[in-house]
């Protein structure tokens, strides 16, 4: 008989084995067993955090600042039900995650007891698997399958649920030599045929474009992405999922897709002939009114989820694949054509994009009362700190400010919550990204809504030495909505007055939870008070940007109406120009 | 809207069934009958999934219940190339003078009597979809006083199974 230690060592092993190197999470009744070993382990730290829903987004932004699966834990019940909306945004955002939570007793399982809630149940439609264990012979296998699952194919969330008994009874460790899932074969190899004729249409076509998402840099595909863009000379966008995947600064680059997307991205998609698509699912919030979207292009669509494909837009080509294969196999044929004569000619395209790009620029009005400007914040923040630094962001105006307004270079230097739309995400996921590359420099653009959803998180990052700073655009309202009650709703501005200018006082709060607090008001501190946050590194740094509250998110394209309307300003649409 | 007959090999794991059933509502189909039992594989269910869907949005569901790990395979079965039957236990008012015609109803529809008592009769009949519909119209005038279904379950025709090849990779391509 080999060594019997209880569930709760196996499964700390068990994270040990599968090279967890931190955790995020809350002890609790249920999952207290697994602390007592956790304390003892060399290999995995756990870091403390003030609620569940941050050690969820805190694994998200570790997973996407480093690649690795994120992990985090909270007990049954409360801390449980805690984790669902970090773990509903992993899984529409495609972040490799476990989340590990206890379970009430077996013998309690279904009877209300205290604390008890059906995680697994709860979390059925917003996992890519989950697990109910309570057998602790169990528990190396189901976290094994947990981190294959996690990490490979599709990447996601999943949630393994250990009953205390489990963890409490003894049992031997016994790492699984093999995994064994016979209902997962995820395809990563893409068929030759269906290469060899998107190759052809990509040669044949007159005016493509590389649709490029979020997959792109899951797969760690940027560096071919650009080969394949330089091999051809095809304009490339990039989602609010992809920012990062192609350099902003490159002269092939239209900016981003969608509701808040340049002239030039925008134009590109609806005026094109040919959508070449890139670990990208023709969202909504890019395509707008789904049948007026790209309606002369055919689409080639490559993705590792078989049911992304022809979910929105019918494929001509589809490609079932991890772009990270995909992209090089395309590059092979398209090379092959090449040298067999073909040769592609996108002049008259560039034509009408450079005209396109030239006239309307991204930009923005500074206000008349000499206020702050937010979008002049940012545009600063990126410029000083510049494209190696990590910026996640909240949801809202500052969000899309962010993605417009910094330059991002290089992948999975921009992080936020696209699918889901969390507000809350960005300090809890600057603090996971933090953690997980200590030697970059992490912001938090953060709105001050969003910042009062998550900010107690200040303590975790304090407390543990995870020193992020915190750009706090604060325009005293839920910024977003106010901009669509001001559009949509007569500027009948129904509780969005956050009176945040005045409650809290952001600096004070900063100082209580050990931070620098720092704030601007008008132009000429900006620069001076970002640098000197740069300079600052033992300890967290807020600044409270005081800014105009009547800013809005330019260019737009309402929800629901056809990407062809969308407006640079209020009541002022583009001149697309001919389609020749 | 057509109806299709999903026949879906599945791992037979606790909440495989909630997996399913739950992916059908979120995605906004109407189950319209399910039957799950046993193969002739251990460790192996078999869930006949019968839905009124257009094509596309079936593709659309297929795969989604392909993504499900627990999920193996899932095979379309179409009216002319499969066997599909169900069973439905009927109770019908029945008194000295309806209860000949029932008898009769009964004998053309090579269904049987599985239960007799004074004011009714329990009927028995097995078969496709429509012929017990076609059989429930004819009894219904006699006054139906409860009725119970098992849900479809099908089988292709000829001498492949559809769980040969299911362990091994699953085509997911399509």
């Amino acid at each position: 008989m080999g060594e019997q230690i209880t569930g709760a060592d196996s499964l700390v092993r068990s994270l040990e084995t599968a090279d967890v190197d931190v955790v995020f999470g809350i002890p609790g009744g249920a999952i207290l067993p697994v602390y007592d070993p956790l304390m003892d382990s060399t290999k995995v730290r756990h870091i403390l955090v003030r609620h569940e829903q941050a050690a969820g987004h805190a694994a998200e932004g570790y997973a996407a600042a480093t690649g690795r699966v994120g992990v985090c834990m909270a007990t049954s019940g409360p801390g449980a039900t805690n984790l669902v909306t970090p773990i509903a945004d992993a899984h529409m955002d495609s972040v490799p995650m476990v989340a590990i939570t206890g379970q009430v007793p077996s013998a309690a399982i279904g009877t209300d007891a205290f604390q008890e809630a059906d995680i697994r149940g709860i979390t059925m439609p917003i996992t890519k698997h989950n697990f109910l264990v309570t057998n602790p012979d169990e528990i190396p296998r189901a976290i094994a399958e947990a981190f294959h699952l996690a990490s490979t194919g599709r990447p996601g969330p999943v949630l393994v649920d250990i009953s205390k008994d489990a963890l409490q009874a003894s049992t031997e460790f016994a790492w699984p030599t093999e995994i064994d899932l016979p209902g997962y074969h995820p395809v990563t190899r893409p068929h030759s045929k269906q290469i060899r004729e998107a190759a052809r249409a990509i040669l044949a076509s007159r005016q493509p474009v590389l649709y490029v998402g979020g997959g792109v840099i899951r797969a760690g595909a940027s560096a071919t992405l650009r080969r394949l863009a330089e091999l051809t000379g095809i304009p490339v966008v990039t989602t609010l999922m992809a920012r990062g995947a192609f350099p902003d600064s490159h002269l092939q680059h239209l900016g981003m897709p969608g509701m808040h997307g340049t002239v030039a991205a925008v134009g590109a998609l609806q005026k094109s002939d040919l959508l070449i698509t890139l670990g990208a699912r023709f969202d909504d919030r890019v395509t707008g009114k789904l049948s007026s979207f790209a309606p002369n292009a055919s689409v080639i669509h490559a993705d590792i989820d078989p049911a992304e494909i022809g979910k929105n837009r019918h494929a001509d080509i589809p490609i079932v694949g991890d772009v990270a294969e995909v992209i090089p196999d395309l590059i092979t044929a398209i090379e092959a054509e090449m040298a067999d004569g073909a040769k592609p000619d996108y002049a008259d395209w560039w034509g009408q994009l450079n005209r396109l790009r030239d006239t309307y620029p991204l930009g923005y009005d500074l206000p008349d009362d000499g206020t702050l400007s937010p979008q002049y914040v940012i545009e600063r923040l990126g410029k000083i700190s510049g494209p190696e630094s990590i910026y996640t962001a909240g949801v809202g105006q500052h969000q899309m400010w962010a993605a417009q307004f910094i330059g991002y270079e290089h992948p999975a230097t921009w992080l936020n919550s696209g699918g889901l739309g969390t507000m809350g995400y960005a300090v809890p996921a600057a603090m996971g990204a933090k953690v997980g590359r200590p030697d970059t420099t992490v912001w938090a653009v953060d709105g001050d809504g969003c910042f009062q959803m998550t900010n107690q998180e200040l303590a975790t990052c304090s407390i543990n030495n995870i020193p992020i700073k915190v750009a706090l655009i604060n325009n005293s309202s839920l910024g977003m909505v106010r901009q669509w009650q001001t559009l949509f709703y007569n500027e009948r501005y129904s509780n969005t007055d956050l009176h945040s200018h005045s409650f809290p006082d952001f600096v004070k709060l900063a100082e209580a939870y050990g931070c620098y607090g720092l704030q601007a008001t008008s132009a000429d501190e900006v620069d001076s008070v970002i640098e000197k946050a740069m300079g600052i590194n033992d300890a967290p740094v807020v600044i409270d940007f005081q800014v105009h509250k009547d800013a809005m998110v330019w260019p737009m394209v309402a929800a629901g109406t056809s990407n062809d309307e969308l407006m640079v300003a209020r009541a002022m649409a583009p001149e697309w120009g001919s389609d020749d | 809207m057509t109806r299709h007959t999903l026949s879906v090999l599945v791992e037979d794991k606790p909440g495989v069934l909630a997996r399913v059933a739950s992916l059908f509502s979120r995605r906004g189909f109407n189950i319209q009958s399910l039957a799950v039992g046993p193969t002739e594989l251990p460790d192996v269910s078999r869930m006949t999934i019968v839905v009124n869907v257009d094509r596309l949005p079936l593709e659309q569901v297929t795969k989604q219940l392909n993504k499900l790990i627990n999920v193996l395979k899932i095979v379309e079965l179409d009216e002319d190339s499969s066997v599909q039957r169900e069973i439905m236990l009927v109770k019908v008012k029945a008194n000295l003078d309806t209860r000949s015609h029932i008898l009769e109803t009964v004998q053309l529809f090579r269904a049987k009597v599985v239960d007799v008592s004074n004011d009714a009769v329990t009927i028995e009949a097995t078969g496709a979809h429509d012929k017990l519909e076609a059989l429930l119209r004819v009894l219904e005038p006699f006054g139906v006083t409860e009725l119970v279904k098992s849900g479809l379950v099908a089988v292709g025709r000829g001498s492949r199974s559809i769980s040969e090849r299911s362990l091994r990779p699953v085509d997911r391509t399509a």
